[in-house]
């Protein structure tokens, strides 16, 4: 594994006697796709901001490829970074925007304009040098501000939401431009996004935030199939997550209903959080369900179809390619190895994050 | 149609009220007779006269010095007041702007007044107090002019030129300047309209021998109107008029247009 080009050690940061991050700590590897993903006014601007040099932590220090830099100004960071809200400069050219930060660094006037050149075919806008600001969409803004920020190659890129503002196919084509570019540039990526599939989709490492704290990093497969909340679990992805109980190893109560599974070591009648996937619910007969139950609901959702299933008193979510009308009587079956057991939160801020979710 | 023509007839009068006395002036100063009743033929004498008596004169000078001067030091002033203003938390500009404001809401004479028993407690009144007078009370029409311009232009802008290299004061002349200078020169042609508007400030700050033009005009009144106040206040009306229309028209209007 390469090695830490950031460190945020211990950092903590409050507005107004607002706590926002408390004893954050978090690395980033040279040439990691870093996502922070979490809900809004979770945190994730206010990391980056830290990261950027544009707030400075109350506490804590960030290290940056050895050095301390937490006092260090922005304009002495070698980091670029494209904003949430895009900070285009509204009285320059587009080539002068992007030309902004090279003219800084005193490079000839044939290597900016190749540089433009170049970038602007990156984000599908050639030709674009004379438009102004004004004349741009949303999505046109935000792509120029990427162009902005990677013509400086900086060792490391912070993106605030930069896909924020685009339809879907545009986003998926950025998404994997991006990508391209990270891999192409050797650049480090710190992306903030509250879209969770943008998440899965790019990162290398993924950091589910909530209210400030830190509740789970791990690979984007970890996150997903190895949630280790309740939050992240419903975060990610929707997701059955109903109280149970550990009656011993491999053995748990939901419902009323005892479940084989293969989680060990939460001892003997702990009370957990059990999470199970929609698309690890099996639908069968009725008699052959360790529950049964009657769909309330039917939706078409394209590749398939989302049903409800009222069994045992919950409202079981569950994804299939197997269509059950609404009113018929099914069985509800889940594989051992798809039921992911969760220790219920300990300490009162856990709860608060918990109340929150 | 009965409604249409009795808006026309009300907007015909309202104007009327506003212009016809100012009409009556600037036709009264080509009025070759100095009767105030009778049109006695066109003639330029009275602007001649004007521009030859040295008084007059003097205090056109004087008015243009303070003017430019009180607008130049007011719109310095105002600006950096208004990022001062700008970076402050909510609550502490409300009572910041309250406390710009009231100024401008109280009466000139009072203002006038008092700043007069300020002054000769420390010194003698003359073109300095003067200037200092109108200094003060044009600093609040530059923080209007320039806070709301201040808070168009996001700070996200300033910050992104930071962060790509620029040090605080290149961003600040590169990127948040231009976007500012619209409501700058506004605040400063706003402060020299009310600089050359004010007459009861002046007329208590100025002490003996100094006049601004409504000061001149009003002392020589009192002895009788001549013509030439005539042709003296056409002129003082002209000037305000294209300030104004400077302001809504010149550059920074259009910049605004522009943008939208
Ligand atoms: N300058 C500030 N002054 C006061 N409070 C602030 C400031 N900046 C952020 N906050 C607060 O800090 C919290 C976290 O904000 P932050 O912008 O980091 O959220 P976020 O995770 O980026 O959310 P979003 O997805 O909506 O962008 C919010 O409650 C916000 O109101
Ligand atoms: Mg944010």
């Amino acid at each position: 594994m390469s090695k830490k080009l950031i460190d945020l050690q211990h950092i903590t940061k409050s507005y107004d006697g607002h706590t926002i991050l408390d004893d954050l700590n978090l690395y980033i590897r040279e040439n990691e796709f870093l996502t922070l993903l979490g809900p809004s006014g979770c945190g994730k601007t206010t990391t980056l901001r830290l990261i950027g040099g544009f707030e400075s932590p109350d506490n804590g220090k960030i290290i940056f490829d050895g050095k301390n830099i937490t006092n260090l100004a922005p304009n002495e960071r070698q980091l670029n970074t494209v904003f949430q809200r895009y900070a285009l400069f509204p009285h320059m050219t587009i080539a002068e925007n992007i030309a902004f930060g090279l003219k800084i660094k005193k490079k000839s006037k044939d290597y900016i304009n190749d540089k433009i050149k170049y970038a602007l075919k990156l984000v599908n806008l050639d030709g674009f040098e004379k438009r102004s600001i004004d004349s741009l969409s949303g999505g046109q803004q935000q792509r120029i501000a990427i162009a902005r920020a990677i013509v400086n190659e900086p060792k490391v890129l912070l993106l605030d939401e930069p896909l924020g503002a685009l339809d879907l196919k545009l986003r998926q084509d950025m998404q994997y431009e991006l990508i391209r570019l990270k891999n192409e540039l050797g650049i480090t990526f710190i992306y903030v996004t509250h879209d969770q599939e943008e998440a899965l989709t790019m990162s290398d490492t993924i950091v589910v935030m909530n209210q400030g704290y830190i509740q789970q990093i791990g690979t984007p497969e970890d996150i997903y199939n190895e949630p280790c909340n309740a939050f992240v679990a419903d975060f990610i992805g929707e997701s059955n997550i109903i109280d149970g109980i550990m009656l011993e190893d491999k053995l748990v109560k939901i419902l009323n209903v005892t479940f084989p599974c293969v989680d060990e070591g939460f001892g003997t009648n702990t009370p957990v959080d059990v999470v199970i996937r929609p698309e690890d619910v099996e639908l069968v007969a009725p008699e052959q369900g360790l529950l049964s139950g009657e769909v309330t609901s039917l939706i078409f959702k394209g590749v398939h179809w989302e049903i409800v299933v009222l069994a045992g008193g919950y409202e079981w979510l569950v994804h299939t390619t197997q269509m059950h009308p609404v009113g018929s009587k099914v069985g509800i079956r889940v594989d051992p190895f798809n039921i992911q057991i969760m220790n219920k939160p300990e300490s009162s801020d856990e709860k608060a994050v918990e109340l929150d979710a | 149609m009965v409604k249409k023509s009795a808006e026309r007839i009300y907007l015909t009068l309202i104007f009327l009220f506003l212009y016809l006395p100012i009409a009556v002036l600037i036709v009264l100063s080509f009025n070759n007779s100095k009767s105030r009743v009778y049109w006695g033929g066109f003639t330029l004498k009275w602007y001649q006269k004007m521009i030859t008596s040295p008084t007059i004169m003097k205090a056109f000078g004087t008015t243009i010095i303070i003017s430019l001067a009180s607008a130049l030091i007011a719109t310095l002033l105002g600006t950096l007041a208004a990022l001062g203003i700008n970076a402050m938390k909510k609550r502490n500009q409300t009572i910041m702007l309250g406390a710009t404001n009231i100024p401008m809401l109280n009466a000139d004479i009072v203002t006038g007044i008092s700043m007069m028993l300020l002054f000769v407690r420390f010194t003698r009144l003359g073109m300095g107090t003067v200037l200092i007078a109108h200094i003060t009370f044009n600093i609040p029409y530059v923080i209007l002019n320039v806070l709301p311009k201040l808070r168009q232009t996001s700070k996200y802008t300033y910050e992104a030129a930071l962060d790509l290299g620029a040090t605080p004061l290149y961003a600040f002349f590169k990127i948040t300047w231009p976007q500012l200078r619209p409501g700058v020169l506004s605040g400063f042609l706003m402060a020299m309209t009310m600089s050359l508007d004010d007459f009861s400030i002046t007329y208590f700050t100025k002490g003996a021998g100094i006049n601004t033009l409504s000061t001149m005009i009003y002392t020589n009144m009192r002895k009788g109107i001549n013509p030439e106040m005539y042709a003296l206040s056409t002129i003082l009306f002209m000037a305000a008029l294209i300030l104004l229309l400077l302001m809504n028209f010149g550059p920074s209007a259009k910049r605004e247009k522009a943008s939208k």
